[in-house]
């Protein structure tokens, strides 16, 4: 007979001094720990890395360069150009000349001819007869003109053009960088807040200063009125029967899992329904608020069913058996009672899914949203549902997508645009959530 | 009459049933409410329900069937030797709808009469002459029996409308008239509302089997007739991909096999970078972190899943594409010839499911029950220990179900490969080529100004399809696994 115990060694370990198989066991486990944390600081990182590239390239998209230039127009002046055949021409030889004479009061010296200032700012001329021929109670009085600067001289200020890379072309010279220092010196070319690009429309391919994101923010909005008018009521329909009506059959159980399938499905997909059904079926006219609606509405379902649902659970059955005991019936309960009691849980989770419809892009690429250039504010209601209009999201795709690199800079700025309004809607939710969340 | 003059007509014979039902009712019983069977509101209820659901009803099914019931009449009249060898009968009559548009827009310009629009007799010629001058779009000579059918289609559309708002208005009326007719003290409004209602909540719901049955039958119609003009087996076994632009004629390749390899391959890449992060951020924050870093961390990384796809699409394109090419390019290693990458796509695409990723894992390891880390800690183990060999394997099939649904998003996803993965198809193993996935051909087959019945077109039907299918599967799949898994601990 043998005993084991006997053959063994005595085990050496002592509760002061770590043995090895522990030391290794430890550091272990601070390895695994360590893994952990990284993943979340890459996490972050990236995040970060994300709010940064978008500040950073955004930003500049709400500043433009202009020349602001002040001077007094006579009445002489003024008859003497509209007198000369080519009035524009005779207006710039006059804001030429007064540009010198700013200049020279300044104590700057530098020569410019008239191509110059036309590579600068386009044509001065008809922005200034156009000012005067509209208000001419002004001549004789100081004006203060802000002409926007070209698209190069804006991406010298940015950094995008720089003297280094700066080609010689019809459209800019190197030797006008020295022009635009001087006037920079001068305080005669500012960069100022664009307005434009928050109330302006699309410009064309060959334009990217001009161009500004209000009209497709009005095409958003548009749209965001469709899913809201349709899927806040079709949604909360749909939850009150699958919650308190649906009996337990086969036809309940299809509908389940047909919403929990929808919540899944590719958005693109949504995008060949929209155009098969709504466009080539129904002849519903191509880039409308309204189809962009529908097909985002579509979308939306299953994510403002799945979230009323949840605050429909969420109140609790002795609030139904007082009303039903009270003599109420079930639908009257329903809708006296339970709903409001659930209202601010829905209204939290149709923020939060209008927030994903406004964001989405690519259904709005197939109804047609992108070929299309939106340059100008819908003229009325009934306009603005059914007439071809651009969304924010695809008019970010439609400058991202363009070849001059002056619009990634308004990609970037409209991104700046739709993430704020993103953060206010998700905002705003959590603070209804906040404020009127009841726990039972 | 515009339609929407219509809806609100309607709108306003139900206000008005309303009313009366409300007045007969309070009238009947001597202003004395408590005679009645139920409120009085549930009377004038009953009346607009009754004059306007059965109304709107009708319109809706008159709107859907008229446009079959014309098309059939005017694609009779179209003689078969009409329709040019190249063409179909589906060309034809959306010549025939150009055609009719483009008078409704010279009637609108002023270039045409109403009498001369429906003269028969128009010689086609002139006809042809003061369109182009309204400016309205025909792409070919307009023929004798095109500009009749065109005609033709105008006149049943224009009379079937006008019936239509006659017939439908009447339907209100009459319906209203029975509703206050049957009002009476001891009738049951309250009842009949509430099945009322009842149906229009049982039909709410319908809506999402109805957009699951909208989406399967565009998608298998056009498919169909996809694989009408081109075989299915070169379409599911080609390995190239070569669409000719003109649309018509010209032989296309249309094989599917480069855009699915594209998928895939983007997709790997997105979960590895995807799924290491994303469950090691789930195990950190459900098993190490303290409360404070909890709530702070988690809803940070859950930020990156509410920011749109076109925000990561703008930042494939124009931050980590640049950024790979300025260490894997020319000028560094020189294995990326431009920005758009497999590589660059999968990354970006990989950062957009990390949160994805962990806070489905997030929910699972933290339904497995307590007392399996407390037995695991009972026996000595390390709490990384019992994470590995505790805790993960029991929550394997719920991460697996996870990771699936984290990749059917991938296949799915649109916008990060429109813009960073470039257009050109290929089969290649360089994860630094530019490929193309099944999302970004569909947007370019189906965007611009491409003619619905040509095979370039109708593939993007069946590419979505395809990936229709795919998705729907691995979902299935996915969500089977993590009820599965739910279920055993619950």
């Amino acid at each position: 007979m043998t005993d084991a115990s006997m053959d063994s060694a005595p085990i050496k370990g002592s509760l002061i001094q770590v043995d090895a198989r522990t030391k290794k066991r430890n550091a272990a486990e601070k390895r695994f720990k360590a893994y952990g944390l990284v993943a979340i600081l890459i996490g972050l990182f990236f995040l970060v890395v994300l709010a940064v590239s978008i500040l950073r390239s955004g930003i500049p998209a709400f500043t433009q360069a202009e020349m602001t230039l002040e001077f007094t127009l006579t009445q002489e002046e003024f008859d003497a150009a509209e007198s000369q055949v080519l009035k524009t021409k005779a207006y710039e030889g006059i804001f030429i000349a007064k540009l010198q004479d700013a200049l020279t009061e300044k104590g700057l010296t530098v020569a410019f001819d008239a191509a110059a200032i036309e590579r600068l700012l386009g044509k001065p001329g008809s922005t200034i007869r156009e000012f005067y021929r509209a208000n001419p109670d002004q001549i004789g009085t100081p004006v203060t003109f802000s002409l926007p600067a070209s698209s190069r001289v804006d991406g010298y200020f940015k950094g995008r053009v720089s003297r280094d890379t700066v080609v010689d072309s019809r459209f800019f010279e190197a030797s006008d960088l020295d022009l635009v220092d001087a006037l920079a010196d001068a305080g005669i070319i500012v960069r100022n807040f664009n307005w434009n690009f928050i109330t302006g429309s699309d410009s064309g391919v060959d334009n990217p200063g001009g161009a500004g994101i209000g009209v497709s923010v009005i095409g958003s909005f548009f749209m965001m009125l469709v899913v809201l008018a349709l899927s806040l009521p079709i949604g909360v329909a749909a939850s009150i029967y699958l919650e308190e009506f649906a009996p337990q059959n086969w036809f309940t159980d299809l509908i389940e899992v047909n919403i929990s399938n929808l919540a899944a499905v590719p958005s693109i997909v949504f995008g060949i329904l929209g155009l098969a059904v709504f466009i080539q079926f129904m002849h519903l006219p191509q880039s409308a608020p309204l189809v962009g609606g529908l097909v985002l509405t579509l979308m939306t379902l299953p994510t403002i069913i799945i979230s009323t649902r949840a605050s429909l659970k969420a109140v609790p059955p002795s609030i139904r058996e007082a009303a039903l005991g009270v003599g109420a019936s079930k639908m009257q309960t329903v809708f006296h009672h339970v709903l409001p009691l659930a209202a601010p849980g829905i209204l939290t989770g149709t923020i939060i899914g209008l927030a994903q419809a406004l964001g989405e892009t690519a259904p709005l690429l197939l109804i047609g949203m992108v070929g299309f250039i939106a340059r100008a504010y819908p003229e009325g209601v009934v306009s603005g549902f059914i007439d071809p209009n651009s969304a924010m999201p695809a008019q970010i795709y439609t400058w991202a997508a363009r070849a001059d690199a002056g619009f990634y800079e308004k990609a970037w700025g409209g991104i700046i645009i739709l993430l704020i309004f993103l953060l206010t809607m998700n905002i705003i939710a959590i603070i209804l959530r906040r404020r009127f969340e009841r726990r039972w | 009459m515009p339609l929407l003059w219509l809806f609100l007509l309607i709108l306003a014979i139900a206000a008005g049933a309303f009313v009366i039902a409300r007045m007969r009712v309070m009238a009947m019983s001597g202003q004395d409410r408590r005679s009645l069977h139920s409120l009085p509101n549930y009377y004038g209820s009953n009346a607009a329900m009754k004059s306007a659901i059965p109304a709107l009803l009708v319109l809706v099914v008159w709107l859907i069937a008229q446009p079959f019931y014309v098309n059939t009449v005017v694609s009779g009249m179209i003689p078969d030797d009409a329709i040019a060898q190249s063409s179909s009968r589906g060309l034809v009559l959306a010549e025939v709808r150009r055609a009719a548009d483009g008078m409704d827009l010279a009637i609108a310009t002023g270039n045409m009469t109403e009498d001369e629009a429906r003269n028969t007799d128009a010689d086609v010629a002139d006809v042809t002459e003061r369109l182009s001058t309204a400016g309205a779009i025909i792409t070919s000579e307009l023929t004798q029996p095109i500009l009749r059918a065109a005609q033709q289609f105008r006149v049943l559309n224009s009379t079937g409308y006008q019936i239509m708002t006659i017939v439908v208005l009447l339907i209100a009326i009459a319906g209203g008239a029975w509703a206050v007719r049957e009002t009476q003290p001891k009738f049951r409004a309250r009842n009949v509302v509430e099945q009322g209602v009842r149906v229009l909540l049982i039909a709410a719901a319908s809506i999402a089997i109805l957009t699951t049955l909208g989406i399967v039958l565009s998608l298998v119609f056009n498919t169909i007739e996809f694989f009408r003009l081109y075989p299915a087996a070169d379409f599911f076994f080609g390995t190239s991909w070569a669409p000719s632009f003109s649309g018509r004629g010209g032989a296309s390749d249309l094989g599917i096999l480069p855009l699915l390899w594209g998928t895939f391959y983007i997709s790997i890449v997105a979960l590895i970078v995807a799924v290491p992060v994303g469950l090691f951020s789930a195990i950190y924050l459900s098993e190490y972190a303290s409360p404070k870093v909890r709530a702070f961390a988690k809803p940070m990384l859950e930020v990156l899943a509410g920011i749109p796809t076109i925000v990561y699409g703008l930042f494939a394109l124009l931050t980590v594409g640049p950024l790979l090419v300025s260490v894997f390019g020319d000028d560094g290693l020189g294995w990326m010839q431009a920005g758009t990458a497999v590589m660059t796509a999968g990354l970006v695409m990989g950062i957009m499911l990390i949160p994805f990723v962990s806070s489905l894992s997030d929910d699972i390891i933290n339904a497995v029950p307590q007392a399996m880390r407390d037995g695991s800690y009972g026996l000595g183990a390390t709490q990384s220990e019992t994470i590995r060999q505790v805790v993960l394997p029991a929550a394997l099939p719920g991460i697996v179900g996870a990771i699936l649904l984290a990749a059917s998003r991938a296949i799915g996803e649109t916008m990060i490969v429109v813009l960073g993965a470039g257009a050109a198809a290929r089969l290649s193993l360089n994860p630094f080529d530019a490929m193309t996935t099944v999302t970004a051909k569909i947007v370019s087959q189906l965007t611009g100004d491409s003619d619905f019945a040509s095979p370039e077109a109708l593939v993007a039907f069946a590419l979505g399809m395809t990936l229709f299918v795919i998705t729907l599967g691995l979902n299935i799949f996915a969500l089977y696994i993590v009820r599965k898994y739910r279920e055993q601990y619950e």
